[in-house]
């Protein structure tokens, strides 16, 4: 069986073909959308993205009324079964909201859409997730945010439980939104689902990568730095031994 | 049955941080002159309309749903329902 990777698309989900795109021509797997009334997803897919945008218009607060769809709890109960899950962006905001993820986001400090290009550093071993397994602890990589509800929040009890549990997966070095402990990427107690607030899916390819964001690392060498969470994603499905 | 107005006021905890509320103070607010205006905090209200039995129940139910399906985020914010 050829992996296949469930892509979930919410009224106003607006990286869903970014995703698509990047999957099918540069991972070479099968790649789905998903409609977010679709309850039934047992066995269909290896893991799921779900993608950035502006899901029901962001109304009530970001990620909210997504979080109470039907594909939610279908990917809630996939996710306790150990499936790999990413949500970017409002992705993210989602997986939050649903209680997948512990956190809270609010308004940028800056109270604006913030679009730019961020480094975000791996602040736990790279096998603690499926999706940073090719990298190792410390490194960098150069992906952009575009958010305006992207400050990360936890109460203080809930931090020190995440540090202690290896949890906060990416920190900004230039943090663009005034989150907490300059928290950019996030993981459940499992590893098994992972949320960021950075777009690795518009920083695969070379030529959307700006000349001073290129990494000259040999695992990246060609790419832009986000085709290492898709990379590490593929590895670690082949890697199961269930896709000779 | 009876219609009720119940008002669910939505608001930040005080400890938590409220830039646009800030905003609103120092660039408008103080600004314009109104210099004995000390704290400005911005918060949501849903005013809502619900058949129950009794302004009582009415309340109950709305409490009961905006726990229930995270009208408010309970990490950040604080809930009144009058």
């Amino acid at each position: 069986m050829p992996i296949r990777i469930g892509i979930v698309v919410f009224p106003g989900s607006n990286c869903d073909r970014d995703i698509y795109h990047v999957l099918k021509n540069i991972m070479h797997v099968d790649a789905e959308f998903i409609w977010h009334k679709r309850e039934d997803l047992n066995g269909y897919y290896d893991a799921i993205v779900i993608p950035g945008g502006f899901a029901y218009a962001d109304r009530l607060r970001a990620g909210v009324i997504a979080a109470f769809s039907p594909v939610m709890k279908a990917v809630k109960r996939l996710a306790r079964d150990g499936l790999p899950v990413l949500g970017i962006c409002n992705g993210f905001q989602i997986l939050v909201e649903s209680g997948l993820l512990p956190g809270a986001f609010m308004r940028n400090d800056s109270l604006t859409f913030t679009c730019r290009w961020t480094r975000l550093r791996l602040d736990v071993d790279g096998s603690r997730t499926p999706f940073t397994l090719l990298l190792e602890r410390g490194m960098r990589l150069n992906i952009p945010v575009a958010n305006q509800e992207g400050k990360y929040y936890v109460d203080e009890d809930t931090l020190r439980e995440m540090e202690r549990n290896e949890q906060i997966v990416f920190r900004y070095e230039d943090n663009p939104n005034g989150s907490l402990n300059d928290i950019g990427g996030v993981c459940n107690v499992e590893g098994n689902v992972l949320g960021m607030m950075p777009h690795p899916e518009r920083a695969c390819e070379i030529m959307l990568t700006p000349q001073y964001m290129h990494n000259n690392s040999t695992l990246l060498h060609g790419y832009g730095d986000g085709i290492v969470i898709f990379r590490s994603l593929i590895s670690y499905l082949y890697g199961k031994g269930e896709h000779p | 049955m009876p219609v009720y107005k119940v008002n669910v006021l939505i608001e930040n905890k005080p400890y938590i941080s409220d830039p646009e509320g800030d905003t609103i103070l120092k660039d408008l607010v103080l600004k314009g002159g109104y210099h004995q205006v000390r704290s400005i905090r911005v918060a949501k209200m849903l005013k809502v309309e619900v058949e129950a039995k009794s302004a009582e129940d009415a309340r109950e139910m709305v409490r009961r749903m905006c726990d229930e399906l995270r009208l408010y985020n309970p990490m950040l914010s604080i809930c009144k329902v009058e």
